[in-house]
């Protein structure tokens, strides 16, 4: 069965369970808010998984409870027996479906109108749900706490430390080869079961992008949307625990945007952009957190709208709500109970949102982004910390002492004495040059107080994302994989460490905040945060395309939609056949463009290109980047091999037309769907080496054979050939009907002319 | 009522820390600095795994030269381990906890982590609490 769904059930019925004391305190006192809260929140999230579980029956039986719940909260009505009555019948209802589900048993779905129905005011429960089935299908995973996890992770790590003083215990007291095999076994099973155990704890978190494409896309569709999905750094490993308190905010996020973000295609057409609204979810490291963002290219927060809202529900006043900055503006997106959408609808509900994802992700000491443009476009960055997730780091040594740098923002390490690398001092302070790069530069030993080892510094170059600068550093020891945790708040009020943790020779070890150790320095940075901005915007509007460096050196792009893929061929490949490049590859012949003399290397690498039917090469001297095209295109003056140009970091860039290339390598043939007109040809080995190959070329079917043979046009060099065969001589004559056997133009001119015949 | 302590040396006098607040006792072995921390923070090292805070108590109680202990009762506060150096430990045993006399004129820092007063022996033993030797994150700043 399908993981998502498993999960949902375990899900459910746990929380079931927990919500059966709820229940029954909340039908002793219905007034009880908390106990209201927790049912509601318990149908919400049911119904919030049903949809793009695609579970319509237990979708519409918790929103017809949530409804009601709501109402009630609102205080539009009142908590009665008969509510209660009628939401406890659907309450256990979902729970019965929930094992039937599991079970993969039917349920009759007779009786459900009726628990709706007495949803409504003033009904009594005329039905009694059918009663449980008693089907509980075995269950195939357990849930495990975190808390046992954490556990088994510190006995693991005891284990690795016991091994590692009983093989110095024997190598130093006892050395015995039978002792060190079986501790040479013992160490590979330990280091195996530490593996699997740090991976109980790590999970890539494509376990929560995986259910998104689905989900987009039933979401859009159910409002008449559509919304194409991107979903990027799907391998980034995060805690367990971190996952669990990213899923349901990374939903809520997502449906908002789709429900509230992106426009019915009418209003993006009216707006000038493209009717497909484009979501982008996306994680990666940066320095020691984990960034998931969710961009989209929808409307924006429209805040004139929140305040309305806020300031209609007599929640805020509306001349202090106008006095607040833009940011602030936004901001108010997380206020409790807002909606910032006029009608309920079943994918984002009722405001039950983003206050909630705001308290989950500041639960885990993260924080959330918001940056929105009005008619452009929204962008959410979900920060959470690194802490508690397995880093791969480099270790650094200074004087004698280690520290661990987070690999992911190292982008190189260079050695002092390098080729092209130059230290100057600048006043108080050192600047690096890397080749081309200028970069502030901190020695390590002084921001740890610490005494500088003698020999030659290693040069860390790390990028904090407002900037780069050079840790200067005695030496780099090794890279390991760590557990990185918190380190006491005494320490960690330094600023200059992101956390502690256990290596494997057991001696503690800190790991380095690279943000506070240039900002302890005093290195600042300009932030381009604005042309940064304008760039995103840029991007979400054009065409993904191939940039690459063509055989004569200019620089051009295909649009990626018509690339198959690039590769290298050896130029022995190639060959010129009929005035036209033809490359032979994977057992076919296909034409190949190229724009220059490519006969020079021994390979050379060729976009091959396919429009679904035909394939053909492009070759090209090496390919550069995947840029996207923004929409300003200059025309191109006559229709050609290039269909425009543009300009991509200040170059010119002539953009490839694929639709002429293959419009113009079309005639090569293989169009053999279409009825090709055949021409037949006398059985002789001159019309089968010199004409037949030129007939082929030019589009025809060639059969060889004499009289009786279904031919559009027959060619022949019996002079007694009778009808209307197109006769060929060894010497030019007036002749009607013969054509000289070398006059290329005039054969196929006049094969032309008896299809054309045949045809009418 | 009595409660049970721990008889410790801190600093040169006789402490009783009440026993709910002592993890355990051990030998801490080698201690890895932690630049830049405030100076009471001696460092970290491990135990069985997990990695602790040494905290020189001399220094946070304001005595001067560091000590030479090797022995230390961990403490956890707010889920961080600390281990609290000490000169010697001494048992554990029941004691009535008697409010501070009337005029014992306490240094802030002992002031600070006082609790009371237990009778050992006939010879007066100042009870304290260890945790609110822990530096927070305030101090360091």
């Amino acid at each position: 069965m399908d993981e998502l769904l498993q999960e949902f059930i375990a899900e459910t019925r746990e929380t079931l369970e927990a919500l059966a004391g709820e229940i029954v305190a909340w039908e002793a006192d219905p007034t009880d808010r908390a106990r209201l809260d927790a049912i509601f929140r318990f149908v919400h999230t049911v119904k919030g998984s049903c949809g793009f579980l695609d579970l319509p029956r237990l979708a519409r039986l918790s929103h017809a409870a949530e409804d009601v719940l709501a109402a009630v909260r609102d205080g539009r009505r009142p908590a009665d027996r008969m509510l209660v009555n009628a939401v406890l019948a659907v309450v256990d209802r979902i729970g019965e479906l929930v094992e039937a589900i599991d079970a993969q048993v039917a349920l009759d779905d007779s009786g459900e109108d009726l628990l709706i129905a007495a949803l409504a005011e003033g009904r009594e429960i005329v039905v009694q749900a059918p009663s449980p089935t008693g089907h509980r299908a075995a269950t195939r995973s357990v849930r495990l706490s975190v808390d046992l996890l954490d556990r088994m992770m510190s006995g693991m790590s005891d284990m690795v430390l016991a091994r590692n003083e009983l093989a110095r215990r024997v190598r130093d007291e006892h050395p015995d080869p039978a002792l060190e095999a079986a501790l040479e076994r013992l160490s590979a099973t330990v280091a195996d079961m530490r593996e699997t155990v740090t991976r109980t704890r790590m999970q890539k978190i494509d376990t929560l992008f995986t259910a998104l494409p689905r989900m987009v896309r039933d979401t859009a569709a159910s409002l008449g949307k559509s919304v194409t999905v991107t979903v990027e750094g799907a391998d980034v490993e995060l805690d367990r625990e971190m996952i669990e308190v990213l899923r349901d905010p990374l939903v809520h996020i997502v449906r908002n945007s789709i429900d509230h973000g992106i426009e019915t295609p009418a209003a993006r057409r009216a707006a000038g952009k493209r009717e497909n609204g484009r979501l982008t979810v996306s994680a990666r490291q940066a320095g020691n957190q984990i960034i998931v963002e969710i961009i989209d290219d929808g409307a924006g927060i429209d805040t004139d709208r929140l305040i309305a809202k806020l300031a209609g529900a007599g929640a805020r006043n509306d001349r202090d709500l106008r006095a607040l900055s833009e940011r602030q503006k936004l901001d108010l997106i997380f206020e409790p109970g807002l909606s910032a959408k006029d009608e309920v609808t079943e994918i984002s509900g009722r405001g039950v949102g983003m206050d909630i994802v705001r308290a989950a992700i500041e639960g885990i000491g993260g924080r959330i982004e918001l940056d929105s443009r009005r008619g452009q476009g929204l962008r959410i960055a979900i920060h959470v910390p690194l802490t508690l997730s397995i880093i791969p780091t480099i270790i650094v040594g200074v004087g004698d002492q280690r520290f661990a740098i987070p690999r992911q923002a190292i982008e190189e390490i260079v050695s002092e004495d390098a080729e092209a690398i130059r230290i100057d001092r600048v006043g108080s302070a050192a600047l690096a040059t890397v080749r081309d790069r200028r970069l502030p530069l901190i020695d390590l030993s002084d921001s740890m107080d610490l005494p500088r080892a003698d020999g030659t510094r290693m040069l860390v170059i790390v990028g904090i994302g407002i900037g780069s600068y050079v840790i200067a550093v005695d030496t780099v020891h090794d890279t390991e994989e760590l557990v990185i945790k918190p380190a006491a708040p005494a320490i960690m009020a330094c600023g200059l460490f992101a956390g502690q943790t256990l290596p494997d020779n057991g001696c503690p070890m800190l790991m380095l905040d690279c943000s506070g150790l240039a900002a302890d320095a005093g290195l600042t940075f300009v932030r381009e945060a604005e042309a940064e901005d304008s760039d995103t915007v840029a991007e979400t509007l054009g065409v993904d395309a191939l940039l690459f460096r063509d055989i004569d050196g200019r620089l051009r792009a295909i649009p990626l939609a018509a690339v198959d893929r690039v590769e290298t061929v050896a130029t022995e490949r190639i060959g010129t056949t009929g005035g036209a490049l033809r490359l032979v590859v994977d057992d076919q012949i296909i034409p190949l463009v190229a724009g220059g003399d490519w006969t020079a290397a021994p390979a050379i690498d060729v976009v091959r290109m396919t429009d679904g039917v035909l394939e053909m090469g492009y070759a090209i001297a090496e390919a550069l980047d995947i840029v996207t095209l923004p929409e300003d295109v200059a025309d191109p003056v006559v229709p050609g091999l290039v269909s425009g140009v543009t300009l991509i970091d200040g170059e010119p860039v002539e953009i490839v037309d694929p639709f002429w290339l293959f419009a113009s390598a079309g005639t090569g043939g293989a169009a053999a769907d279409t009825r090709q007109p055949v021409c037949a040809i006398g059985r002789d080995p001159w019309l089968r080496g010199f004409v037949a190959p030129m007939l082929a070329r030019a589009g025809y079917r060639v059969v060889e054979g004499g009289v009786g043979v279904a031919a559009d046009a027959v060619l022949t060099l019996d002079p007694t050939a009778s009808g209307d065969a197109i006769r060929l001589t060894d010497s030019r004559s007036d002749a009607p009907g013969c054509i000289y056997r070398y006059d290329r133009d005039a054969i196929l001119s006049a094969v032309e002319t008896r299809i054309a015949g045949a045809r009418r | 009522m009595k409660d049970l302590f721990l008889i410790a040396h801190i600093a040169g006098r006789t402490v009783a820390i009440a026993s709910e607040q002592v993890g355990s006792v051990v030998d801490i072995g080698e201690v890895t600095p932690v630049p830049r921390a405030p100076r009471l923070v001696r460092g970290l090292a491990t135990l069985r795994s997990r990695v602790v805070t040494v905290i020189d108590t001399r220094i946070a109680l304001g005595v001067d030269g560091e000590g030479t202990a090797a022995r230390a009762v961990i403490v956890r506060v707010d889920g961080h381990d600390y281990a609290m150096l000490v000169d010697a430990l001494d048992d554990v045993s029941a004691f009535a906890l008697h409010p501070l006399a009337n005029g014992t004129a306490l240094v802030r820092e002992w002031r600070a982590i006082a609790t009371g007063i237990v009778e050992r022996d006939g010879e007066p033993v100042l009870a304290i609490d260890l945790t609110r030797l822990v530096p927070r994150a305030a101090m360091a700043a």
